[in-house]
C-alpha cells in the first residue's frame, strides 16, 4: 500500500514536471498572436490624434466587433453591400476603379469613396467635411438611400437574431445589448486601427535601412516640400482644410462641395484636400474621381487649373512643373505606398 | 514570466479583497433589520417625486395628427410629424435654489404619447416657481459622437449629412405647399454661429409646485405649433421645406421660442 501511494505520487510529479517541461517548449504556440494586440497608436512626430478612444475604451474585443461589422452586408437595406464592399484593403480601404460606389438597387453615388486611414486624426470627415465625429460616420452611408439604404433599427433587429453577435457585443461592452451606440463605438474602434504609417516615406524619415530613397525620389521629395505640402502636409498629406483646386465644374453633377454643409457661396467648389498616402493605389482621384491616373493629377496642376468661383490663391497660376519634375512627383509619391498597412492581417475580413 | 506572476499575485489577492468586501456588505445587510432599533417618528422626507405632462395645440385646437386641418394665415395644413428635443431642464424654488435634472434630454414626439409624460425623483422638498430648459440639444452633444437613450442617432432627428441634431422638426401638408406632394417640412437644426436655433426658456408655473415626498405634483406644458408660424410671418407658399441649419432655419426658432406655456400644475 506504501508502496503504491509513493508510486502514484512519484507518477503525479512526473507528470506535473513532464507537463511544465511540454508548456515551456509550446509557450510561443499558446501565446495569443499579436494580431489581437489592439492599442492606440500614434506614431513618432506626429500631431495628437483628435480621437482618442475617451469614451470608448480601445479593446482587442471591441476591434474584432468592429471588423466583423465592417465586412457585414447586413448593414445594408437587402443584405449586398457592407462597408468593406467600396473601402478595399488593398486599395487603401478606397473603392479601386470606381470612380463612384454601386450601392443598393443598383443605384450610383455622386462622389469617390474616400480611403479610410488615419482617420483618428480628422476634424471632419467626407468630402464637404459634413461629418463632425469619427463614431457618427457609418451613419451616413448606412442611411444613405444610394448606398447602403438601410436605417439603424433595422440593423440592430437583425443582428439581434445573430448568437454570434450577442456574444461579441457581450465580449466587446460587458453584456449582449445591441444598440447604434455600442455598432458605431465598435466600427471606431476598428476605423480608429486603420493607422498608415509604414510607407517607404515613413521608412526614409526614421531613417531606416529600406528607406533609402532614389536620386529621383529625393528629386521628387524636393519639388513636393516646394510645390504640394502647403496643402498635403505631412506627416498626415492634407490640412484637412477645404479648398477648390480649379477642376471644372461637373454641370450633370451640381456638387458645391463644402457648400452644401455650410451654405455659404464662399465654400462653393470647396472639397477636403485628400491625404496623399497609400495614393498610387486609391485611384481613381477627385472628390468625383474623373482622374485615373497620378499623371492626370499632376497635368492638372501643371496645366489643367480652371479658374472657377473660390479658386484657391495658391492655385492662381496652377502648379508649374516640367515633364521630369512629374516623373519625378510621381516616383516620389509612390514611396507613399504602405505595403505593411494594406496586408495588415488584423484588417482582413474575418468571415 | 514574472510580471505573469505578479499579475496573478495582484488578481488573487484582490479577489480576496473584493470578496471579503461583499461578504461584509452582506452581512451587514442580513443583520439591519435585527440591529435597529424601533423608531418612534416617521423620517421626514427630503426628496420627492415631479411628473410633467406634455399636450400639443394648433393655437386653441388640440393637435390630432393627419386628420384634423388647421389654418396657418389662410394655408390651410394638416400634422402629420410633430417631435422636439427639451434638454437641461432646471426648476427655480421659491428660495432661489435650483433644481437640475441631470443627463436631461427628452425627444418628445405627438405620434408616442409615452414621450409625451415624464417624471423626476429625488426633487429636494421646496416650493417651484419656474421651469427653465432649452429647446433642442445642446452644442457639446452635438459634436460628441454617438449617443444613446433620447439622443440615439437612430430616431430619425439627426442629420447623417451635416453632423447634428433636428431640434424641433414639423411636418404636414398644405394645398399651398411648392412641392409637387404638397408636403411641408421643416427639420429646424444648426447649434453654431449666428444661425444657432437654441433656445432657452424660463416658464413660470401657475401655480407652485410644491415637493413634499408624500405627493408628486403634476406640470402640464402644451406646446403650440401656430406659434411656429409668428410673428415672423411664414407662409407655406413661400417656404414649404426648411431642411438644413441657416437664417430661415434661425427665423422660425426665434418664433417656436415662444410655442411653450405651462397650462396647470396639480399638488
Amino acid at each position: 500500500m506504501k508502496n503504491l501511494s509513493k508510486y502514484i505520487t512519484l507518477c503525479i510529479c512526473s507528470a506535473i514536471l513532464f507537463n511544465a517541461c511540454k508548456k515551456k517548449e509550446d509557450a510561443p504556440i499558446v501565446v495569443e498572436p499579436p494580431i489581437y494586440s489592439i492599442t492606440p497608436i500614434i506614431p513618432s512626430g506626429w500631431p495628437q490624434p483628435v480621437y482618442n478612444y475617451a469614451s470608448n475604451t480601445l479593446s482587442d474585443a471591441g476591434f474584432k466587433l468592429g471588423r466583423k461589422l465592417f465586412y457585414d452586408v447586413r448593414l445594408s437595406s437587402d443584405n449586398s453591400i457592407s462597408c468593406g464592399s467600396c473601402h478595399q484593403q488593398f486599395a487603401g480601404f478606397a473603392n479601386s476603379a470606381h470612380g463612384f460606389s454601386h450601392g443598393v438597387n443598383n443605384t450610383l453615388g455622386t462622389r469617390n469613396a474616400p480611403a479610410l486611414f488615419n482617420l483618428n486624426w480628422h476634424p471632419s470627415f467626407m468630402w464637404d467635411g459634413g461629418v463632425n465625429h469619427i463614431e457618427v460616420l457609418p451613419l451616413a452611408p448606412i442611411t444613405n438611400p444610394v448606398e447602403m439604404g438601410e436605417n439603424m433599427n433595422s440593423v440592430i433587429a437583425k443582428l439581434s437574431t445573430d448568437n454570434a453577435y450577442r456574444q461579441l457585443f457581450t465580449d466587446a461592452f460587458g453584456d449582449n445589448t445591441i444598440n447604434s451606440q455600442r455598432i458605431f463605438r465598435a466600427l471606431a474602434q476598428f476605423q480608429g486601427m486603420l493607422v498608415s504609417y509604414n510607407s517607404k516615406y515613413d521608412k526614409h524619415a526614421r531613417g531606416e535601412s529600406d528607406g533609402v530613397f532614389t536620386t529621383s525620389e529625393e528629386t521628387g521629395l524636393t519639388i513636393f516640400t516646394a510645390k504640394c505640402a502647403s496643402c498635403h502636409t505631412p506627416p498626415l498629406f492634407t490640412d484637412f482644410s477645404f479648398r477648390n483646386n480649379g477642376l471644372s465644374y461637373n454641370t450633370a453633377l451640381k456638387d458645391s462641395g463644402r457648400a452644401k454643409v455650410t451654405g455659404l457661396t464662399t465654400d462653393s467648389h470647396k472639397f477636403k484636400v485628400p491625404s496623399l498616402r497609400n495614393i498610387n493605389v486609391t485611384a481613381p482621384y477627385m472628390h468625383d474621381g474623373r482622374f485615373t491616373s497620378l499623371a492626370q493629377c499632376l497635368n492638372h496642376y501643371a496645366t489643367g487649373v480652371q479658374h472657377t468661383q473660390n479658386l484657391d490663391t495658391l492655385l492662381t497660376n496652377g502648379i508649374p512643373l516640367t515633364a521630369q519634375d512629374q516623373l519625378d512627383l510621381t516616383n516620389f509619391l509612390k514611396t507613399l505606398t504602405d505595403n505593411v498597412f494594406m496586408k495588415d492581417e488584423r484588417f482582413k475580413d474575418p468571415n | 514570466m514574472k510580471t505573469f506572476k505578479i499579475i496573478t499575485a495582484l488578481t488573487l489577492v484582490s479577489s480576496l479583497f473584493v470578496a471579503c468586501k461583499k461578504e461584509t456588505e452582506e452581512d451587514h445587510d442580513h443583520t439591519t433589520p435585527v440591529a435597529t432599533t424601533p423608531v418612534v417618528t416617521t423620517p421626514v422626507a427630503t426628496t420627492g417625486g415631479l411628473t410633467f405632462k406634455f399636450t400639443n395645440s394648433v393655437g386653441v385646437k388640440p393637435m390630432v395628427l393627419n386628420t384634423d386641418s388647421y389654418v396657418n394665415n389662410t394655408d390651410s395644413f394638416t400634422v402629420s410629424t410633430f417631435n422636439y428635443f427639451i434638454s437641461n431642464i432646471k426648476l427655480t424654488a421659491t428660495d432661489g435654489t435650483v433644481f437640475s435634472e441631470t443627463e436631461s434630454y427628452h425627444l418628445l414626439k405627438a405620434d408616442d404619447a409615452a414621450s409625451l409624460q415624464f417624471s423626476f425623483a429625488n426633487v429636494p422638498v421646496k416650493n417651484y416657481s419656474s421651469i427653465t430648459f432649452t429647446i433642442g440639444v445642446d452644442s457639446l452633444r452635438n459634436v460628441s459622437g454617438a449617443q444613446t437613450g433620447a439622443l440615439d442617432p437612430a430616431s430619425g432627428m439627426f442629420w447623417t449629412w451635416n453632423s447634428g441634431y433636428i431640434m424641433a422638426k414639423f411636418e404636414g401638408y398644405s394645398p399651398k405647399s411648392t412641392n409637387t406632394t404638397k408636403l411641408v417640412e421643416f427639420h429646424l437644426g444648426g447649434f453654431k454661429g449666428t444661425n444657432s436655433v437654441l433656445k432657452t426658456v424660463t416658464l413660470p408655473l401657475t401655480t407652485n409646485a410644491t415637493i413634499t415626498g408624500t405627493i408628486t405634483p403634476v406640470v402640464e406644458i402644451n406646446a403650440d405649433l401656430a406659434e411656429w408660424f409668428a410673428p415672423n410671418a411664414i407662409s407655406f407658399a413661400m417656404t414649404s421645406s426648411v431642411t438644413m441649419p441657416g437664417a430661415m432655419a434661425k427665423k422660425i426658432a426665434d418664433n417656436y421660442a415662444n410655442m411653450f406655456t405651462v397650462t396647470k400644475v396639480t399638488n
